[in-house]
């Protein structure tokens, strides 16, 4: 079909994936908005596949069916609290197949040139009068697929941008691929979450990355497939440097960061197919990632900069020392004291997805407000591992997400409270990030339970924890500290409350 | 180790170190516990009760003194008891290394160790130990019991059809803990109280207890009680005399006096002089805490209650914890029990007497044959003094709208000097680039402008699902793969077939988990 019809549906898909995403500006619009996107990338895939892409069409439909088939049970299996997981696999997917195009893009510039040396055509075109003009004759473009028509018509100095994304694409994918993997092993687990670097440690990050780009300028200059590989192989290595280097705590910037580089790989695909939709949802979802890593590091009063160079950065001077003790206490004592207040707010954090403790929790707030009690729940914009994971698991444990609100809405509330419960919380609620200017989260704006009248920590022991910093929270007078897995605790707790 | 507790010798106290609640709490710490029999029968715990927990009940004292490894006590030991004190036993109890010196020099030279109860550094890690802080609370709530038993009016104002009852008023003298537990236990039987300190920076604990804080005119730099451990200190002349003033001035109207005035180590010091007593309503009640170092008043007569010629009376118990035997045992029992926590760090019923630790090297007044008062100052201080705070720069409307001005001139500075380098760039890259690049370029720069202008919109609990949408979309690059698909070169159809079934796992996956997450939301 001609391509007028491909161009007028990604039109349609383009603006349908806007709207998928300005959508979710509230909770009801979001359910819509998924609709969108997903008609939008119906549309896509279809114009697609009856337009330039009509090659082989049961073998498309066979493997996007198969890819259907393997997402279904990965998204209707996955645990809520393995959000971050799962989204950070996905990245890699992604990367990964923006590097393979890549390579294909590749292969068909070295494809279309020996098709046109055979026919008497030279890719790129002569210059004539200054202008570089490519003229081939149609019976010789006819054997080549949509793609490599687009390629044969093409000039030198478009060839050489052409390379230009290509290597981009190929680069940012190589890096989204490794990097999404060490983060998806970091954050299921299954490789330590400690910041760790190779001896020479930026300046690796930093030498691969020249490297890379002079191996670019050769591959610009011979169009062999040795620079493009060594290339590749280079990104591999900073994205799994990179990421390697950065502690967990940082993880939901890391996730985001991810999320924007791999639709910037996919932008530079776009470019080099010459793909506009490619382009445009490339660029949207890079702005997007973009963004929510912004919010993030705002939130953490960190600079982007600090945190892509990996781990806190050495305080400026001596931590205050923390006086005190942590006084334990057991269930019947949080019990009565929830009993007997009036107001409650919870702030959940990590901790509470590690042990599962959502649906206790959830029990405990229904407990609560059917005995009239207000039970409100206070999200830090850093809490989890994942931009909004508290609100996705308090939503799968069904907490009214009109209870659930932002660190701004209920900060200046926690004086009228009579009990904060902090469930696997730590950094987010340090009073060290107003009070001592030489704390690693000094300027850090944090939720300040501790002006409640009662605090109770749900905490696993007395460790400083993720970041290994000294809460002085847990030291307070009005601190009590309720030992023990979340999800222990809580399920103790909640035949106590009346 | 064994902890056993016998029963207390002392006349009148009623007290007992050790509850059958507090004994299953020991025993969780590895220790066995052992009690003389009838121990806490004044107290309300009967022998059964103690059996019932896993005690061990024995017959006599002397039989205890033998069998238990720790003594935990209420009262200083008497002879008879020092003389069952053997080496290498531990005893706990309240214990005056000042007034009982001779006793700690005993116990030191039989090579027993004794922590003192009183010696516990005020420190926010200690609090849990501290006795005299918990007999405190009891003492300042039954002091106001004392004084409204004596008391023949109500202590609320009522208006009533036989009748108007003025509220009485009550006037509590020095905040400490027993001072803030009268003010607390006075308020709410709706009395108008008033407080007084020493210390101005405990107004605002007063207030906070719903009493009136009785300010001085006075200039002098008032001493900050954080400096001598949270305890007042010595005033000057002047300071006492301009409080002595106030006092006369409020005597008067006062119907109920509670003082509670003491300095660590040191005589009680007269705040309420005898004129005042003489000034005062007949029937006006005074309860004198500080009974047993002196009195803050003068005519009080320690653990007698005494009516003055005009009518006073003046209360100078000095046992309100042991009046209240049940509640103040079961609180000190608490209080011993943190400190054995403390002990036993292992949970294994191992004593380590740490001579490092703080609070255990302060409280601890023999040990090791040695008399180890007075402790060394500890390392941490009780209150940290509060470091002085520049209150931020209130600014003026003018400063406010010449910062507002300032701040959209550095805003729009830089928003154009952005889009001027933008721009520059682009024309830039316009001037050498092909014209069918920049037509993508265009599309390009105008989708990341609209990313931006849309995402800031998405509202933070939704952050999760638009990463997983993002994700989802992002997996368009399948278009890229299933336009080379049908490529006429193997490797590319082979590189292609992988990243379709990739992009397609991502589409779908992505959908999806979004789609879950977002039907979760829900409104209550």
């Amino acid at each position: 079909m001609e391509l007028g019809f491909t161009t007028a549906a990604y039109a349609v898909a383009a603006v349908l994936f806007i709207l998928s995403l300005g959508g979710l500006s509230g909770q009801e619009s979001a359910k819509r908005a998924v609709w969108y996107g997903i008609a939008g990338m119906f549309i896509a895939v279809v114009a697609t596949l009856v337009g330039p892409g009509a090659g082989l069409w049961l073998l498309s439909l066979v493997l996007i069916a198969g890819g259907a088939l393997v997402g279904y049970q990965l998204a209707t299996k996955v645990e809520m609290t393995q959000m971050p997981e799962l989204v950070a696999g996905m990245h890699a997917l992604v990367g990964l197949a923006a590097v393979f195009i890549g390579f294909n893009a590749h292969i068909m510039i070295g494809y279309v040139d020996n098709h046109l040396a055979e026919n008497g055509a030279v890719l790129g075109g002569a210059l004539v009068d200054g202008q570089w003009v490519q003229s081939v004759e149609k019976s010789v473009l006819e054997p080549l697929s949509s793609f490599g028509q687009l390629i044969a018509k093409k000039t030198t100095v478009e060839i050489t941008i052409l390379k230009i994304e290509l290597v981009l694409g190929v680069w940012i994918g190589a890096v989204t691929f490794t990097g999404s993997y060490v983060a998806w092993g970091k954050l299921s687990g299954k490789v330590d979450s400690a910041a760790t670097k190779l001896p020479g440690g930026h300046m690796l990050n930093a030498a691969a990355a020249g490297a890379s780009l002079i191996l670019a300028i050769i591959y610009f200059a011979s169009g062999g497939l040795i620079p493009l590989v060594l290339l590749t192989l280079l990104a591999l290595f900073i994205g799994w440097h990179l990421i390697m280097g950065i502690g967990g705590a940082d993880m939901p910037v890391v996730v985001s960061m991810l999320n924007s580089y791999s639709g910037w790989a996919a932008a530079a695909i776009g470019f080099s197919l010459g793909n506009d939709l490619l382009i445009v949802v490339g660029a949207l979802v890079g702005s997007s990632g973009a963004i929510l890593s912004y919010i993030m590091c705002k939130a953490m009063n960190r600079s982007f900069i600090s945190v892509i160079l990996g781990g806190f950065g050495g305080p400026a001077g001596e931590q205050m020392a923390v006086e005190g003790e942590q006084v334990a206490i057991e269930a019947d004592g949080v019990a009565t004291a929830l009993n007997e207040a009036e107001s409650v707010i919870i702030i959940p954090g990590y901790g509470m997805a590690v042990a599962q403790a959502q649906q206790g929790v959830a029990e405990l707030t229904r407990k609560l407000r059917a005995a009239g009690k207000e039970v409100r729940f206070a999200i830090h914009p850093v809490a989890g591992r994942l931009p909004g994971h508290m609100n996705v698991l308090l939503a799968e444990a069904k907490v009214p997400y009109d209870i659930v609100l932002e660190m701004d809405e209920i900060n200046d509330d926690f004086p009228d409270t009579d009990v904060a419960i902090v469930i696997g919380s730590n950094d987010i609620v340090n009073p060290a990030a107003q009070d001592d200017p030489n704390s690693p989260i000094a300027g850090m704006p944090v939720l300040e339970c501790w002006k409640a009248k009662q605090v109770f920590v749900s905490k696993r022991g007395q460790g400083t924890g993720y970041s290994g910093i000294e809460n002085p929270l847990f030291f307070k007078e009005n601190t009590r500290m309720f030992y023990g897995d979340a999800k222990a605790s809580i399920d103790k707790l909640l035949p106590m409350v009346e | 180790m064994k902890i056993g507790t016998p029963k207390e010798i002392f006349e009148g106290e009623r007290r007992v170190a050790m509850t059958p609640e507090s004994a299953a709490a020991l025993q969780k710490l590895g220790h066995e516990c052992v009690v003389e029999t009838g121990a806490g029968a004044e107290a309300g715990f009967a022998d059964a009760d103690y059996k019932a927990a896993g005690v061990e009940v024995v017959k006599t004292a002397a039989a205890l003194w033998k069998a238990a490894d720790v003594v935990a006590k209420v009262r200083v030991p008497d002879a008879t008891e020092m003389k069952r004190l053997r080496e290498d036993q531990t005893l706990i109890s309240f214990f005056s290394p000042v007034a009982d010196e001779d006793k700690m020099q005993a116990a030191a030279k039989k090579g027993a160790t004794v922590i003192a109860m009183e010696m516990i550094p005020r420190i926010s890690r200690a609090q849990k130990m501290d006795a005299l802080s918990s007999m405190a609370n009891i003492a300042g709530y039954r002091a106001v019991i004392e004084a409204g038993n004596n008391f023949g009016r109500f202590f609320t104002g009522q208006i009533t059809a036989a009748g108007k009852v003025p509220p009485a008023k009550v006037l509590v003298v020095g905040a400490g803990v027993a001072g803030l537990a009268a003010i607390g236990t006075s308020t709410s039987l709706g009395a108008i109280t008033y407080a007084f300190d020493v210390r101005p920076e405990v107004a605002e604990q007063v207030e906070s207890m719903g009493a009136e804080f009785v300010y001085l005119d006075f200039e002098e730099e008032q001493q900050d009680g954080a400096s001598s451990g949270g305890y007042a200190s010595v005033s000057s002349p002047e300071f006492r005399e301009a409080q002595l003033a106030k006092f006369r001035e409020l005597a008067p109207e006062m119907d109920i006096v509670i003082t509670t005035a003491l300095i660590p180590n040191r005589e009680a010091p007269e705040l309420w002089t005898e004129d005042m007593v003489k000034a005062m309503k007949p029937g006006s009640v005074i309860v004198d805490l500080a009974a047993e170092k002196g009195g803050n008043c003068k005519l009080t007569v320690a653990d007698e209650k005494i009516v003055t010629e005009n009518g006073v009376t003046i209360i100078g118990y000095t046992d309100f914890p042991s009046r209240m035997a049940t509640q103040s045992s079961s609180l000190y029992a608490t209080n011993i029990r943190h400190l054995m926590a403390d002990l036993t760090p292992e949970k294994d019923g191992v004593i380590n007497h740490d001579m490092e630790d703080d609070v255990i090297r302060g409280a601890t007044i023999a040990h090791a044959k040695d008399v180890t008062f007075p402790p060394p100052p500890p390392k941490v201080a009780a209150i940290a003094a509060a470091p002085k705070k520049d209150a931020p720069k209130e600014l003026t409307a003018e400063e406010k709208k010449a910062k507002e001005l300032a701040d959209f001139k550095a805003q729009t500075k830089n928003q154009v000097t952005l889009l001027a380098i933008g721009g520059a760039l682009v024309l830039l890259a316009g001037l050498y680039t092909p014209a069918s690049f920049m037509q993508h370029f265009i599309v390009f720069v105008l989708s990341v402008f609209i990313g931006f202008q849309v995402i800031w919109g998405v509202a933070h609990s939704l952050h999760t699902p638009l990463m997983a949408v993002t994700n989802a979309i992002s997996s368009i690059v399948i278009l890229g793969a299933l336009i080379q698909i049908g490529s006429s070169s193997g490797v590319i159809t082979f590189l292609s077939i992988f990243a379709v079934f990739m992009a397609a796992i991502n589409i779908f996956g992505g959908f999806l988990v979004t789609r879950r997450m977002l039907a979760m939301f829900q409104k209550s």
